[in-house]
């Protein structure tokens, strides 16, 4: 059984578009990314799958359920954290999180203590006199405390320090080995490349790129760093120039030959031809659908 | 149960500071009844004798010279107007504020359903503006017997049912807008308590408008008629009712399909 399974999924709000004919597809037990720039229907694609809003067209499953029959019997099974935690005015953080437990009908204050020993979050903190991060660490027990089979993450690490952002991946990894799917909208890309088995890019509403992170990676490109004079616009398939201090350094999807003769031809100082990290992959993706658009 | 809760610990303060406000006002003003008792002859023939602005406030049916009387348009007005704009503040904000807060998200991703979450919501708000009446009831009778006056409990009970009445129905109507606004829904509220109660003045100052009295709930609520009837009027009455009862029905069907953003 898939954790989520989209086929088709539309959503337009009236005439602007959401997301559009969208199909997803995340394995129970996996830990999978979801990357795109705002804007591009990460929110759209989460807020249909909970329920909050309506798709206008095609079909999801979440957990095996149907998204528009059995919403209650999906947030049952569920942990949100929303990209910007909003909490009613005048709470404390155990009032949040006991409110949380009672919507779902469930006594979660052995996991709620641990979670918030864990991220170091005080439950007598008025939540309106937290910092961002810290109402962020507050959404992230509500997300946890009742132990979900499907966690999905919203730009989970906005206003965390490092060490919090360690600590918080530490519990994801841990829930990830227990069984639980996550599922990590980003557009944090050494996020989902550290930790996520598959990753899905969504430009304009649309899936363009799904598939295992190291095969994403893979796309015959190099990213090329040079120190000294270099011309590479007579160079084919070249992409992002951009200049350094010393040089510039550009994507290269050409013939490695190609490569070799126009940079022996150059007065260079010093040549670095490395794998591209997930960021250079991210736009290799956006520009390849964008010339073909 | 939980969401229940919740909402009334929410809305604990704004009921304390309203119930608080309107009985203050009908302390004092039931206070100073003594002090005109004695005049109240003169007083009454110069309420009476002001034209449209009389019958307006039903002071050409209603001795204002009797406690009841000083009562029912004094106190009235009070209890009667400032417990609709609690009641459409506390209505028109139940469902909509969830939105305008961004808390919708997070109460939304809890496994209720919309319908329960509208009921629980709405049960919330009834049972404030029960507390309120029930605090201004009580704060209305007070005051007679501070004043040393015997207990009108009949009128006192029927002018206070009425204003209950028109305060649930006012709650009801703003609790059916607040499935539709997402921002600005205090406004609209105060905006049509207020409208509803004007609607009225003019219903009673112009026999051509009467039929307005079959829109505004304020109509019901008219000290003069319910004292000298000693009944509400079911002609009004129902009428209100049924457009409370539409508009609680929009607010489950409107909020069970709305798209939250």
């Amino acid at each position: 059984m898939q954790a989520i399974q989209t086929q088709g999924m539309t959503k337009y709000y009236g005439r602007a578009r959401g997301i559009e004919d969208l199909d997803l597809c995340v394995e129970q037990g996996e830990f999978f990314g979801f990357i795109g720039p705002n804007g591009a229907g990460k929110s759209t694609t989460i807020r249909t799958l909970l329920g909050l809003i309506s798709p206008t067209s095609g079909d999801a499953r979440v957990l095996g359920l149907d998204i528009r029959t059995r919403r209650r019997d999906i947030l049952a099974r569920v942990g949100y954290l929303p990209a910007e935690c909003a909490y009613y005015p005048g709470q404390r953080v155990r009032d949040v999180l006991r409110l949380s437990a009672g919507l779902r009908g469930v006594d979660c204050r052995a996991a709620a203590r641990t979670l918030c020993e864990r991220l170091q979050l005080d439950p007598a903190a008025k939540v309106e006199e937290l910092s961002f991060g810290n109402r962020k660490k507050v959404g992230i027990v509500c997300a946890l405390q009742h132990d979900p089979a499907l966690l999905i993450l919203d730009e989970p690490t906005g206003g965390l320090d490092p060490l919090m952002q360690r600590e918080f991946f530490r519990i994801l990894d841990e829930r990830c080995a227990a069984g639980s799917t996550v599922f990590l909208s980003s557009h944090i890309l050494s996020e989902v490349r550290r930790h996520c088995t598959r990753a899905a890019v969504i430009r304009d509403g649309r899936i363009i790129a799904c598939d295992k992170v190291e095969a994403l990676a893979d796309t015959g490109a190099r990213r090329v760093l040079v120190r000294g004079e270099f011309d590479p616009h007579g160079l084919a398939g070249v992409r992002g120039v951009e200049t350094t201090d010393d040089g510039l350094r550009f994507l290269y999807s050409g013939p490695m030959q190609a490569l070799m003769q126009a940079l022996g031809a150059a007065p260079l100082r010093d040549v670095q031809i490395t794998e591209p990290d997930l960021e250079d992959v991210f736009l290799h993706y956006y520009a390849e659908r964008g010339e073909q658009a | 149960m939980t969401l229940f809760g919740h909402e009334l610990r929410q809305g604990r303060i704004a009921l304390t500071v309203w119930t608080l406000c309107i009985g203050f006002f009908v302390l004092v003003c039931v206070m100073m009844y003594p002090e005109f008792e004695g005049q109240m002859e003169e007083v009454g023939a110069m309420f009476a004798s002001m034209g449209g602005f009389t019958a307006a406030f039903g002071m050409d049916r209603l001795n204002i010279g009797t406690l009841i009387g000083f009562y029912a348009i004094e106190c009235g007005s009070i209890i009667g107007l400032g417990g609709a704009m609690y009641a459409a503040l506390t209505g028109v904000g139940a469902l909509a504020r969830e939105e305008g807060g961004r808390t919708a998200e997070f109460l939304l991703t809890h496994p209720i359903a919309r319908p329960r979450v509208v009921a629980a919501k709405l049960a919330a708000v009834a049972v404030q503006v029960l507390a309120l009446d029930l605090a201004c009831f009580l704060f209305g009778v007070l005051s007679v017997v501070m004043i040393g006056h015997e207990v009108p409990w009949q009128d006192l009970a029927l002018l206070h049912g009425a204003y209950l009445l028109l305060h649930l129905e006012l709650a009801a109507l703003c609790f059916g807008l607040s499935a539709f606004v997402r921002r600005g829904g205090p406004g609209v509220g105060l905006g049509l308590a207020v409208a509803l109660y004007f609607l009225n003045l003019i219903a009673n100052a112009a026999p051509a408008a009467d039929w307005l009295n079959y829109v505004t709930p304020f109509a019901y609520t008219d000290g003069a008629d319910l004292l000298t009837e000693g009944a509400l009027d079911p002609a009004l009455v129902w009428p209100g009712m049924l457009y409370g009862a539409a508009a609680i029905a929009l607010a489950f069907v409107k909020y069970s399909r709305k798209d939250i953003r």
